[in-house]
This record gives C-alpha cells, sequence and structure tokens, in this order.
C-alpha cells in the first residue's frame, strides 16, 4: 500500500526542459509544487572532459530510467517491432539539457500554418496523402513574448535578423519579427566557419550564426563558454550550457515552493471518480509512495508522456489517462535529421575546440522559404555547419575510399585527416501520418512490469523527396568551400528512437484530433495539463526544445492565471 | 559504477607491488600517467619526452581479465591495426591492450565472453586456413587472415566465431581506437601517443580566442594531461549517492 504524502498543488513529472522551466511561473505565482525527478543531481564537477565516459560509455554515471523502458520499433503494423539499444535521452535534474547541443531555436511562422499557407500558396492537394497535419490552433506571434521571456529567463546567444519587422542581414532574415534581440551575441566562428559563411554568400545564400542556449558572455553571473571541445553529450563544466538545472530550477527552489524528489519513478496519475486527477503514485527505492496534487503536469520526454498516460488506465478513462478519443500516441513524428552529408577538406578546420551550437546555418531551403510551385514537396531543412572534434571520434571517421581501414596506411590517412572533415547536419520538415503511431507494446516490459512504448512510424516520401534536394544544395555548399571528396548518407527509412520526438498528445481545438487544448491542458482531464514536444504537431527543420520551453511557460502562466476555476 | 574499476585495480596493484619500483610499475601499467600531475597547462614539452619509452616497455604489465596468452595474442592483432612505423609508435606501445583488459573487468565486462571465444576461433581459424596460429604466421599471412575476419570470410566452418567474425574484428578495432585515443585514465593513450599521432591538442577546460587562433596559426603546442589531472572533476563516476530531499516531510 502507497504511503500517502501531504497535498501539494500542483506535481510536475519530469524536471527536464519543459518541467524544469513551468516550475519558475507556478512558484513565482505563490504556488506549491513537487518535482519528481527519476534522476539525480549532477553538478559542474561531475562533467569532465571525457570522451570516454561522455561518449563511448553514454553517461553510465548517470541514473537510467530510461535506458529500463528504450522503446521498441517497427516501420509499419505488419512488421514485428524490435527493441532498440539505449535511449538517447537522459535521466537527471535538468534532463537531457544537462549534455544536449542545446541549439534554441524558435520555429519559424510558416511552421504554424502549415496546412493554410502550402494550400493558399499551392492548393490542398499538396499536403501529403495519410499526413494528419493540421495548422496550430494559434500563431507564432501568440508564442513570441513567451520564446522572449525563455529566451532571456535562461540565456540564449545568438543574431537577430529580425527585430520588429527590420531585417539584419547578419542573422536569420526568415526567422519571425521578435521584439527584442537576444540577450548575448551569437558563439564566436572558427577559420573555417568564417570560410563557410564566406562560400554560402558567393553561392547567393544568407549564412548567419545559429541561436544557443549556451552563455557567450558572462550572464547572470554565470561565465560564458569556454569551448573545450566536450560539449557534445558532456555536461558544462562552468555551467555556461543554460540547462533548467542551473537557471529556473534553483531559482523556484529560491522561492520554498518548490520541492525537488530524486530518484522517483512515477508509475501512475490517479483520477476520482469524476475524472478528475488527484495526484501521482511513484516508486522510491521500491517504495510506493502517493503525492496528491490539485493539478498534474506531465512533463518527461514524449514517449514517457504518452507511456504514462496509456498506462494510467482507470474507469473514468479504460483505456489511458484522457484517452477517451483515442488520441494519445497518435501524429507520432521524429525530426529526419539524418541523411547527412560529409566532407574532406584538402586543409586542417581546426575544429578541435569548439560545440556543436558553434555554426553557420542556412535557412534559404528550409519551411517555405523558397518556391515549391515545380517541387514535389513541401517544406524543406535548414543546413548546419558545425564544429565537434574528439580524438576517439576523430579516428573513427571514414575513409572516403582513400584507405584502407587499419594498417600503415590507415594511420597514415588519419595522421593528415582526422581534423580535415565535417558532416552536416540538416534538419527537415517532418510531417505526421495516420499510420506513424505510439502504443504500448504488447510483449515487451520494463523491469517494473509494465509495457514499453512501441514505435510505429517511418518517413514517407515528402520527407525523402527534402533529403535529397537539401543533400544537394550541401554538396555545392561543401563544394564551393574547396571539399574534395563528398559522401552523401543514405535518404532514411524507418524512424528510430529520436532526439527529436514529438506529437503524441497533440495540441489543438479539436478533441476529436487532439488531446490538449491551445493552453497545453487536457481536453478531457481538467486539472491535467502536458508540457514538452509531444503537444507539437509539425517539427519545423530545426531543434525543438526552446518552443517546447517557450509552450510550457504559456500552459504554466494560464494555470497559474485562471488556478481557481481549474482546480475548482 | 562499473567503472571504478581503473582505480581498484590501481590500488590493488599497488598493494601487490613491493615499495617505489612495483608502484612505478602498477601505475604505469594501469596508465595512471606516471606524469606528475604538476604538469603546467601551457606544458611545451614534446610528445614522447615525458617518461622514457624503454621504462615503458620493459615493465611487466599484470593482466587482470586477460591470460598472457590472449593478452599477447591481442597485442600482435592491435599491432597490426594500428603499427609502429615512420610515423611513430602504435595501439601496443600506447597500452591499447593494457585498456581493454582493464575495461573487460568493468564497463566492457559484458564483453569479456566475446573476447576469449573470438580470440580462441581466431587461433582455430588460423591453423585450419594458414596451418600455424597467428603468431607464427608469416606478415602476409597475418594480414590476409586479418583481412578474413573483417570481411565476414572467417565466419563458421569449425573456426567457431559466435556470430559473424566481422562482429569480432569490429569489436576490437573499436576497442583498440578507445585504448590508444582515450583519455589516459583508463589505462591507455600512454604517452598521449593517440593524440600526438592525430594531432589533438589536448583536453583543456578553457579555450580563449588567443589560443584558438594560435591553434589556427599551427602554434599551439599539445597539452599533456588527463582530464583528471585537473581538480575540477570528480573521478567517481556515481556520486554517493544522497536524496536531496524526502517527499514532503
Amino acid at each position: 500500500m502507497a504511503t500517502r504524502l501531504p497535498g501539494t498543488d500542483v506535481v510536475i513529472v519530469g524536471l527536464g526542459a519543459a518541467g524544469g522551466v513551468a516550475a519558475l511561473p507556478l512558484t513565482n505565482a505563490g504556488l506549491d509544487i513537487v518535482g519528481i525527478e527519476a534522476g539525480s543531481r549532477l553538478t559542474k564537477r561531475d562533467f569532465a572532459p571525457d570522451e570516454i565516459r561522455n561518449n563511448v560509455r553514454d553517461w553510465p554515471f548517470s541514473v537510467r530510467k530510461c535506458d529500463s523502458e528504450v522503446p521498441t520499433l517497427r516501420r509499419s503494423r505488419s512488421d514485428d517491432a524490435v527493441q532498440g539499444g539505449n535511449h538517447p535521452m537522459m535521466n537527471g535534474v535538468g534532463g537531457t539539457t544537462l549534455h544536449y547541443w542545446a541549439q534554441s531555436w524558435r520555429l519559424n511562422p510558416w511552421d504554424f500554418k502549415v496546412v493554410s499557407e502550402t494550400t493558399r500558396r499551392y492548393g490542398a492537394s499538396r499536403i501529403p496523402a495519410g499526413s494528419t497535419v493540421e495548422d496550430w490552433p494559434f500563431g507564432y506571434e501568440e508564442l513570441e513574448p513567451f520564446y522572449d521571456r525563455v529566451e532571456h529567463e535562461i540565456g540564449v546567444s545568438g543574431q537577430a535578423g529580425n527585430l520588429q519587422g527590420e531585417k539584419n542581414p547578419n542573422g536569420n532574415p526568415f526567422e519571425g519579427p521578435r521584439q527584442r534581440n537576444y540577450p548575448m551575441p551569437a558563439l564566436r566562428w572558427t577559420r573555417f566557419l568564417d570560410r563557410m559563411a564566406e562560400s554560402a554568400r558567393t553561392l547567393g545564400w544568407q549564412p548567419f550564426p545559429g541561436p544557443a542556449a549556451i552563455n557567450s558572455e558572462a550572464y547572470q553571473g554565470r561565465s560564458g563558454c569556454m569551448y573545450h571541445g566536450h560539449c557534445n553529450k558532456g555536461g558544462c563544466h562552468v555551467d555556461a550550457k543554460n540547462s533548467p538545472a542551473v537557471t529556473t530550477i534553483p531559482r523556484a527552489e529560491a522561492t520554498g515552493r518548490l520541492k525537488v524528489v530524486t530518484h522517483a519513478t512515477v508509475t501512475k496519475i490517479e483520477t476520482d471518480a469524476q475524472g478528475k486527477v488527484t495526484g501521482v503514485t511513484y516508486l522510491q527505492d521500491r517504495e510506493e509512495f502517493f503525492q496528491p496534487a490539485r493539478f498534474v503536469f506531465v512533463a518527461s520526454y514524449t514517449y514517457e508522456n504518452v507511456r504514462l498516460l496509456l498506462l494510467s488506465k482507470s474507469r473514468a478513462f479504460p483505456i489511458g489517462l484522457s484517452n477517451n478519443h483515442a488520441q494519445v500516441g497518435k501524429h507520432y513524428l521524429s525530426h529526419h535529421q539524418g541523411a547527412g552529408v560529409t566532407a574532406l577538406f584538402p586543409y586542417d578546420l581546426h575544429a578541435w575546440y569548439g560545440l556543436p551550437a558553434q555554426g553557420v546555418a542556412v535557412d534559404d531551403f528550409a519551411d517555405d522559404n523558397f518556391d515549391h510551385s515545380a517541387l514535389d514537396f513541401i517544406g524543406g531543412g535548414n543546413l548546419w555547419v558545425y564544429s565537434d572534434r574528439r580524438p576517439i571520434s576523430a579516428a573513427s571517421m571514414g575513409t572516403f575510399g582513400r584507405a584502407p581501414t587499419w594498417g600503415s596506411a590507415w594511420k597514415a590517412f588519419v595522421r593528415e585527416n582526422a581534423d580535415r572533415t565535417n558532416s552536416a547536419y540538416i534538419q527537415k520538415t517532418t510531417l505526421p501520418y495516420a499510420a506513424n503511431y505510439l502504443d504500448l507494446d504488447p510483449v515487451v516490459k520494463d523491469p517494473l512490469g509494465f509495457p514499453v512504448i512501441r514505435i510505429t512510424a517511418e518517413y514517407k516520401q515528402n520527407e525523402l523527396a527534402i533529403a535529397d534536394y537539401l543533400q544537394e544544395k550541401m554538396v555545392r555548399w561543401y563544394r564551393e568551400a574547396g571539399a574534395t571528396d563528398i559522401i552523401r548518407g543514405g535518404l532514411g527509412g524507418q524512424m528510430g528512437v529520436s532526439t527529436h520526438a514529438y506529437g503524441g498528445t497533440r495540441m489543438g481545438d479539436d478533441p476529436e484530433t487532439n488531446v490538449v487544448n491551445r493552453y497545453g491542458l487536457s481536453h478531457e482531464v481538467p486539472n491535467l495539463g502536458v508540457l514538452g514536444a509531444s503537444v507539437m504537431g509539425t517539427s519545423g527543420a530545426r531543434n525543438p526544445t526552446l518552443t517546447a520551453q517557450a509552450l510550457a511557460w504559456r500552459t504554466a502562466e494560464h494555470v497559474a492565471e485562471h488556478w481557481q476555476s481549474i482546480v475548482e | 559504477m562499473t567503472d571504478e574499476r581503473p582505480r581498484t585495480i590501481s590500488r590493488r596493484a599497488l598493494l601487490r607491488g613491493a615499495g617505489a619500483a612495483g608502484a612505478a610499475a602498477a601505475a604505469s601499467a594501469v596508465g595512471v600517467s606516471a606524469q606528475p600531475s604538476t604538469t603546467p597547462a601551457s606544458t611545451t614539452v614534446p610528445a614522447g619526452a615525458v617518461i622514457q619509452p624503454t621504462e615503458t616497455v620493459t615493465t611487466p604489465v599484470v593482466y587482470e581479465q586477460l591470460s598472457a596468452d590472449e593478452a599477447e595474442l591481442l597485442g600482435a592483432i592491435a599491432d597490426h591495426l594500428i603499427p609502429e612505423d615512420e610515423h611513430g609508435p602504435g595501439a601496443v606501445a600506447a597500452g591499447a591492450v593494457v585498456y581493454i583488459d582493464r575495461a573487460l573487468g568493468g564497463a566492457l565486462s559484458a564483453s569479456r565472453d566475446a573476447y576469449r571465444g573470438g580470440l580462441a576461433a581466431f587461433e582455430r581459424y588460423c591453423r585450419s586456413s594458414r596451418g600455424a596460429p597467428f603468431r607464427e604466421l608469416s606478415q602476409v599471412d597475418q594480414i590476409s587472415a586479418l583481412i578474413d575476419v573483417e570481411t565476414g570470410a572467417a565466419t563458421g566452418a569449425g573456426s567457431g566465431f559466435a556470430g559473424s567474425s566481422g562482429a569480432f574484428f569490429g569489436m576490437v578495432r573499436g576497442h583498440v581506437l578507445q585504448g590508444t585515443f582515450g583519455d589516459p585514465y583508463y589505462g591507455g593513450n600512454r604517452n598521449f601517443i593517440g593524440w600526438d599521432l592525430i594531432k589533438y591538442p589536448g583536453v583543456r577546460t578553457a579555450v580563449s580566442p588567443a589560443l584558438q587562433t594560435a591553434l589556427e596559426s599551427g602554434e599551439l603546442e599539445p597539452n599533456h594531461r588527463s582530464a583528471y589531472d585537473s581538480d575540477n572533476f570528480e573521478k567517481a563516476i556515481v556520486r554517493s549517492v544522497t536524496r536531496e530531499m524526502r517527499h514532503g516531510d
């Protein structure tokens, strides 16, 4: 029998990118919060610049609840689902933001209006067959104040391209208008990145530095970035990576109204006969506790958000919480991030000391920034060239057919070329489809005996056509910068377990096709909210975290402002 | 948790060793750099000048997981993967085998059987296809036998590789790369042989614009340090876990 704990106003399940941000507006409004986190607390002393520990052995020192519930995968309904290896996310106070790349983009205005804008410009028939994409319930301008708030609250560096309608050629000319500049200038570039930007301009494109939740200079009493080269899957040893763990969570704790419970796994959200949430049951050291709450936020990763709702069955919700319209797990997509391009240059790139968020972006072929009239797809991709190199991965480079993979000839090759290769990161518009979804695996269970998530998903023709088109652009760019050898990755197929997973609890006005309303609250359960990219219906062509955080802030603020009517 | 291994070994080896000589041998055997941790961050000591290579070579290595025979065979394979040649020392001198041995008792313990079985299968394959154990084959035959293993051609037919021989080769190559190019804390990359080979300028906790410019001008000296030569970082892999707060009480 679970030990019943004293009640609280709000429980947040998961203190990562979204839950860790939402805690602050809630505590600022005077609400008492219990934040329940599966992982532990880590500090900058845990974040050694050690490639074996961080990259090869996959953060073995952290609590890996997620590794015990890795989703199974299949391309389609007719295939058998197989469980993958490691989970790409981590548990801990701050979640995956402890070691993420920290690219902090706003979505572009088109991403909110894919259906209406495509219909207006090209005709409704251009929406790909089988896609369940909808316009968001609001446009970019609705989210802009919350983007602005989060950018300043956690600290985002970057170069504005559209300040209140005024374009700046040094920034992204395609971004939506922003009310203020970034609170910090963009991260510095290397000589190679300067050269790539110059090459892009030669091609008539508009290169700019990408935005990052990384301090480019001292901010809020924390250090600027030290560019030590271990940012990719590495935590920051000087707290310059602006995870909620070093920004919003300590601020919320300072109010005295956020209690953080670590090493705790929530197993069920409880409901009463009226269909209202009453709190959550969790396990800590195999002991079971019930934490009563007047409001519950699900704020773990997309897979875990969907899983917890599906596992939380009750008389009022027989096939999962907030799932009486059978929409939990639907409209799932994971960003098409593969299909990269890798190049070999005849000169050193000096990429040893950098970070993946330090780079040159080109948005000319993203979203609807170019004419699709004569093309066979909608959407596009963001081209991203960045600094990221460590010795083991450098020595593990492909040899472009110029050398064998071992022996003296290989040794001579890596000696010359270890610092001469670059791989572009190309994020592509990915749409939701009826055939792509999440549900509970009928066979595979976690060690507690609960089913894991099953991913049934593959990239469709629209995504593959974008990949092909963007690869050609990337090849041109590398060639312009002097690359001697260029390799294109495969166009993609099955959707794997991804760091950019969207949908499953989509946000929209229609409860027949969406789990949460325009404020992120359940259509079916008045005192349940969902935070994270699982509410997003489109991916855009850029990293989701800042959008998930802006939405989290907006939802939390809405709950605080309407607290009485929501929990009455 | 499993990663406590290198330090555990070190302590145990130190206890086993008699006096300073034993301690030095143990220290170098596990790659806990014999280099003083007082080496300044901006060290300008050129590669290989810090530790006498002869001393390292003649120090008997105490293997913890591999048998002496397995270690010797693995060394012979590693010597082909990253050989010592006109471009300098290779995987063996870097201590890649020591790295693998130590890791097999910890983070790579799940691969212990794959090594035991794979090395034995490799020897059987060399005998059945070329008439002698690997180390007795000519250089040409050694290389062709390794190519067979790499391409998967040595799979099946009496050799007894569990799964594809190519998977065994890929595992060994991956671990040899880790042991040659990883942080010396884990027992490999001795004397920073791996990092110097690919001109990695070393672990630094801060890289100013001036240092980046020096790198781009070819004027940055390599920094020969382990991440753990700095006091900034916890060596323990699992922090002693104390819960910050128990529920609402």
